[in-house]
């Protein structure tokens, strides 16, 4: 594990998010030319030579994952030892907020390069004798800090199931390979026969819960595929003009989601960097026409499915048993949800003295009030005042679902093996990875605990 | 007056399994040697065990063979049953295991001493090493005379300070009731040697006529015997074997046991030793496992000259009236006699850490250590030592550089790289997930992994290393013929492919990609290669393991790569780690205590972090050191 850190290609967002319009995605390392290399095209699709661009130079280009662009990018190159690691460095300068980045950087890691550990831009040039101890030392101090607090942060997130989880798959792998390896070591004694299959089932629902966890991981989840929105209320209380008025604040870096139906309209849009993915619903209500009510069907499926729930009503009038009831079909789903009293601006009486179990927004939209209220709103509920702020904590969470990923790819390989019928010898390493894979996603590894070894142990000179 | 003799330009002290590899090595690379032993009828004896091999012990045995060591051609010469364990496994965990008839083997190995050019055995207790400035001088015996030599090999075993407990029955004596070496520890000390205090046990051995052998399950050697030493030919080893037997104890033995702790000197605290956790005695299992309402008992024949039967898995330090009563509490043991009771023996060792990959103490010039006496346990384990403590004494007195075996290299690398990086605590057993990269270091290469390095050495011939070559270029070009071989997904092959429980091809295939499969083998698919050649079982093993697992392979020697890369990068001897701006206090403490030979050693020793290893290896890289350099005012 160690080993193969010292000089493979890293890759980390080097802005703080969701403070500009701008951020930079920095790759450093032998590789870092090679992999941007063809993830760069012009606006008719062909692809833009980084290989051969030369040094401090800034080419103008779109990202492309392959299959759509992502952004519209500047890219800059550094050949080493002419930058900031002394090591061959792509700089990729995007456009889009966090939600794009996320993007761009995903794409960069799954073709080779490894999500950077914090700090490590810095620890590299340091030992590439690119700065000096002192300047090192300062930067490394930010950063531990910062660290430790992300460290914390992390950990935090992953309570509520998560950090037991991983604690119970890890005591489990390290019990089948204990028992493997005594097996193999004193075969006279205990007996193998019949072992793999049962094995097969463990790694098998091991792998289950992996993917659970990598789904489930709330801010993974959210800052890969944005919250899921849906804007809900009784019909014409104002969702589409709404959903028409966030979206419009953001139209620069609105994509529209292809498939969208008549009925349930969807839309991205970047709250504070913060991914939104918007649906207007069909208005619920009671009703006998068939139509309606397969698009009331529709309504609410997509809240069962969201994430946070905008629930929409005219406070110009009265707020009556149907409001109620969409309200309470919200809140007994468990919803984060938001009440907009929407129509504020035809109100006479400002004061709303409405009694709802959850933030309460007055919201026009012909006077565009309302939305900074909104934005602070759903930036408390769904990233604590540190993460939003803090730079690192986005890189140790794409660390962690790296983690994760690599310790299901290391049982999936046991199940590759055992259906390959390959003997238990061939397989128990992979067991290890996957152990130790999950102890880096608690940092709790048996030897390589990165960040206590990065940050507590990493302290030049002191 | 002294009498100075200066015969001899090494000394070996001790003659078991490590004595007696190192003494051998250095005689057959052309130093003149004394072999020391406190018993001349105690030359490669086995006090405990009767057999050689085992669960990654035969790894070893193969690896000491293929360096142009002895104990694999002795076992094939006294062995009375052969078992190749783990076959139904993947190869990298196949070990061979042999009983020993455990006179023939001894004798046949002093026979092999006694024959060897430049090579004396000599029956005297070394009391005291001599050294001057740091550097080995000699030896003295305890009837006074003084042998200055070059190199000193410590080969000491269990004996240094040796005590055996049965029970309340204490004696100072090393194992069988042999004579003690109670001066050397001391005069070590002196030296600088750290030691430290281990121990060990022994079952009892049983009167075979007293055993009723119908109460318990026969164990038969495996038919064909595959030899362990590549230079044997296996039709010299296809002969009659002996049988073990199974039995187990019961509730009424562990009652026996815990009604008796307070007797027992290792529950009672008599023993200071620390015992290993993988060779538990009796009563520590029941203690330990309490929910085990039996455990597996082995009868293993001590010889087939000789009545006493060795019971495996019932190892004790429990009085003798106790050991009766347990014994006999066994299906099939009720009658039975005690020939020779189980014992407890703690010994004298040093920490591992002491010394360098070369088993030379760093700290005295000449001095080797190899065997029991390192913290290790195993005559394997031991023998692997002695062979590479002999060698590199050679080599030091022939100024040449020392023969390392790296962890990806062998498993003697793996035995050694951890008992000289890692601060152990208990006896050391070798085990195959010590081994990081398992599937390549197999029981049935090591003469392709390690030959050579025998034979740079000086300890393989010319026509030995001839054979290894032959034997490579036999597999290399066995399977490029068989890529070179397509077939076509004709009715015929399709047919064939089906009746050996396979799937018919889509499209043309090589030999070797049809080799690949799970279910096929070179020797399954021989209907459909006429054109084969006649070649020898063991050079088709090789050809079925590379083709078979090629994905595993190529994935570790991958790894390998990396590793290596750490292992080149060498550490100067005389680096103070103290000075290194940058790295943590206690890492430097640790650097500087354990003085790591190159970076990837460094980052083994537990404590030591990435970071510490990427400072220390930017220090060595740095062309302006002082950068990095605290000033010591």
């Amino acid at each position: 594990m160690f080993m193969n850190r010292e000089n493979d290609t890293i890759a980390a967002i080097s802005t703080a998010p969701g403070r500009s319009g701008i951020g930079i995605i920095r790759i450093s390392g032998s590789e870092a030319l090679n992999i941007a290399d063809g993830m760069i095209v012009t606006k008719s699709g062909k692809k833009l030579d980084i290989q051969g661009q030369p040094s401090h130079t800034v080419k103008y280009g779109f990202f492309s994952d392959g299959n759509e662009m992502i952004d519209e990018v500047l890219i800059t190159v550094f050949r080493k030892p002419r930058s900031y690691t002394a090591e061959d460095t792509v700089e990729i300068s995007c456009h889009g907020g966090s939600f794009i980045l996320r993007r761009v950087l995903s794409h960069i890691i799954k073709n080779g390069a490894r999500a950077a550990e914090p700090g490590e831009f810095t620890r590299r040039a340091f030992l590439n004798g690119r700065i000096d101890l002192t300047e090192a030392e300062a930067v490394m101090d930010v950063i531990s800090s910062s660290n430790e607090f992300a460290r914390k942060n992390a950990v935090t997130l992953l309570r509520g199931g998560l950090y037991k989880k991983i604690i119970i798959l890890r005591d489990e792998i390290i019990h089948e390979t204990a028992f493997l390896e005594s097996a193999l070591d004193d075969p006279e004694h205990y007996s193998l026969d019949g072992y793999p299959s049962q094995l097969r089932v463990k790694v098998s629902e091991m792998i289950g819960e992996i993917e659970e966890l990598l789904s489930g991981a709330d801010t993974g989840r959210i800052l890969k595929s944005g919250i899921k929105t849906a804007i809900v209320g009784k019909p014409n209380v104002g969702k589409s003009s709404i959903l028409n008025l966030l979206s419009g604040e953001n139209r620069a870096i609105v994509t529209d989601i292809p498939g969208t139906t008549r009925d349930v309209l969807s839309s991205e849009v970047l709250i504070d960097g913060i991914p939104l993915i918007l649906s207007d619903t069909a208005g619920i209500r009671e009703t006998g026409d068939k139509v309606e009510k397969i698009g009331v069907e529709r309504s609410r499926e997509t809240i069962e499915k969201a994430d946070l729930c905008l629930f929409t009503v005219d406070s110009s009038s009265e707020i009556n048993s149907e409001d109620m009831e969409i309200f309470d079909h919200i809140m007994s789903l468990g919803k984060k949800c938001i009440v907009l009293l929407n129509k504020t601006d035809l109100r006479s009486d400002r004061d709303h003295h409405f009694n709802f179990s959850c933030p309460v927004i007055d919201f026009s939209v012909p006077e565009e009030m309302g939305l900074k209220e909104l934005r602070e709103t759903v930036s408390e509920m769904f990233l604590s005042e540190k993460l939003k702020t803090d730079e690192e904590i986005f890189v140790s969470c794409e660390r962690q679902l790296t983690e994760l990923r690599l310790s299901r790819d290391s049982l999936e390989l046991v199940i590759n093996s055992i259906d390959d019928n390959m003997t238990e010898d061939f397989f128990t390493s992979d067991l290890m990875d996957a152990y130790t894979h999950l102890g880096n996603v608690i940092g709790e590894s048996t030897d390589e605990d990165l960040f206590d070894r990065i940050f507590s142990e990493f302290c030049m000179g002191k | 007056m002294k009498t100075l003799i200066r015969d001899y330009e090494s000394a070996v002290i001790g003659a078991g399994h490590a004595g007696c590899e190192a003494g051998l090595a250095l005689a057959r690379l052309g130093i003149k040697t004394i072999v020391f032993t406190v018993s001349i009828n105690s030359v490669a004896m086995m006090p405990c065990n009767p057999n050689i091999g085992g669960s990654s012990k035969g790894h070893l045995v193969r690896e000491i063979d293929a360096l142009g060591g002895e104990m694999g051609k002795n076992i094939d010469k006294t062995f009375i049953q052969s078992k190749m364990l783990n076959s139904s496994k993947g190869p990298a965990v196949h070990s061979l295991r042999a009983q020993a008839d455990k006179e023939d083997y001894s004798r046949s190995m002093r026979q092999v001493l006694e024959g060897q050019d430049n090579l004396t055995l000599k029956q005297a207790e070394i009391t005291e090493l001599l050294t001057e400035n740091g550097e080995v001088k000699g030896v003295k015996t305890l009837t006074g005379m003084v042998y200055i030599t070059k190199a000193v090999v410590l080969c000491t075993g269990v004996y240094l300070k040796a005590r055996c407990l049965c029970g309340e029955a204490i004696t100072n004596t090393g194992p069988n009731g042999l004579k003690a070496a109670n001066s050397l520890s001391d005069s070590l000390i002196k030296a600088g040697v750290e030691i430290h205090r281990y121990k060990t046990g022994t079952p009892a051995r049983l009167d075979g006529r007293t055993i009723d052998f119908s109460k318990m399950a026969p164990q038969y050697g495996d038919v064909p015997v595959v030899p362990f030493s590549f230079s044997t030919d296996p039709s010299t080893v296809q002969k009659e074997q002996v049988p073990c037997f199974l039995t187990y104890t019961n509730e009424t033995t562990h009652e026996i046991i815990r009604g008796s702790l307070d007797r027992s000197p290792l529950f009672a605290g008599v023993i200071e030793g620390t015992g290993p956790r993988y060779c538990p005695s009796i009563e520590d299992k029941v203690v330990k496992f309490p929910d085990k309402n039996r455990h597996q008992v082995f009868l293993e024949p001590e010889g087939i000259h000789t009545n006493e039967w060795y019971v495996d898995g019932m190892s004790s330090s429990m009085p003798e009236d106790v050991q009766l009563r347990m014994y006999r509490s066994v299906p099939g043991l009720e009658n039975a006699d005690i020939v020779r009771n189980a014992y407890a023996i703690e010994y004298d060792c040093f920490k591992g850490i002491q010394l360098k990959h070369s088993l030379e103490f760093k700290n005295v010039k000449g001095l080797f250590s190899g065997g029991q006496s390192n913290g290790s346990s195993g005559y394997e384990e031991a023998a692997a030592q002695g062979l590479i403590a002999g060698i590199n004494a050679a080599m030091f007195i022939k100024g040449r550089e020392p023969l390392i075996i790296d962890r990806s290299e062998g498993y003697i690398g793996v035995l050694i790289d951890d008992l000289v990086t890692k601060e152990g605590f208990e006896p050391y057993r070798m085990m195959t997930s010590r081994a990081e990269y398992r599937l390549l270091l197999r029981q049935d290469n090591a003469d392709r992994r390690l030959r050579r390095k025998g034979y740079e050495a000086g300890l393989i011939s010319d026509s030995e290393l001839q054979a290894l070559n032959e034997k490579e270029k036999l597999i290399f070009s066995e399977i490029e013929r068989l890529k070179g071989i397509t077939v076509g997904a004709s009715a015929s092959i399709s047919e064939f492919l089906l009746s050996v429980g396979s799937t018919p091809l889509v499209t043309g295939a090589s030999l070797e990609e049809i080799i690949r499969r799970p279910e096929l083998s070179y020797e399954k698919i021989a209907p459909i290669d006429p054109d084969r050649p006649e070649l020898p079982p063991d050079i088709i093993e090789q050809i079925n393991i590379e083709i078979k697992y090629k994905g595993y392979l190529e994935r570790e020697l991958r790894q390998v790569e990396q590793f290596k890369k750490l292992e080149k990068k060498r550490i100067p001897t005389d680096i103070d780690f103290t000075r290194i701006h940058g790295i943590r206090l206690e890492a430097q403490q640790k650097l500087n205590k354990f003085r790591p030979e190159n970076i990837g050693q460094a980052s083994r020793i537990q404590g030591i972090s990435p970071a510490d290893i990427q400072i220390l290896s930017i220090y060595l890289d740095a062309k302006d050191k002082s950068r990095f350099e605290e000033s010591h005012t």
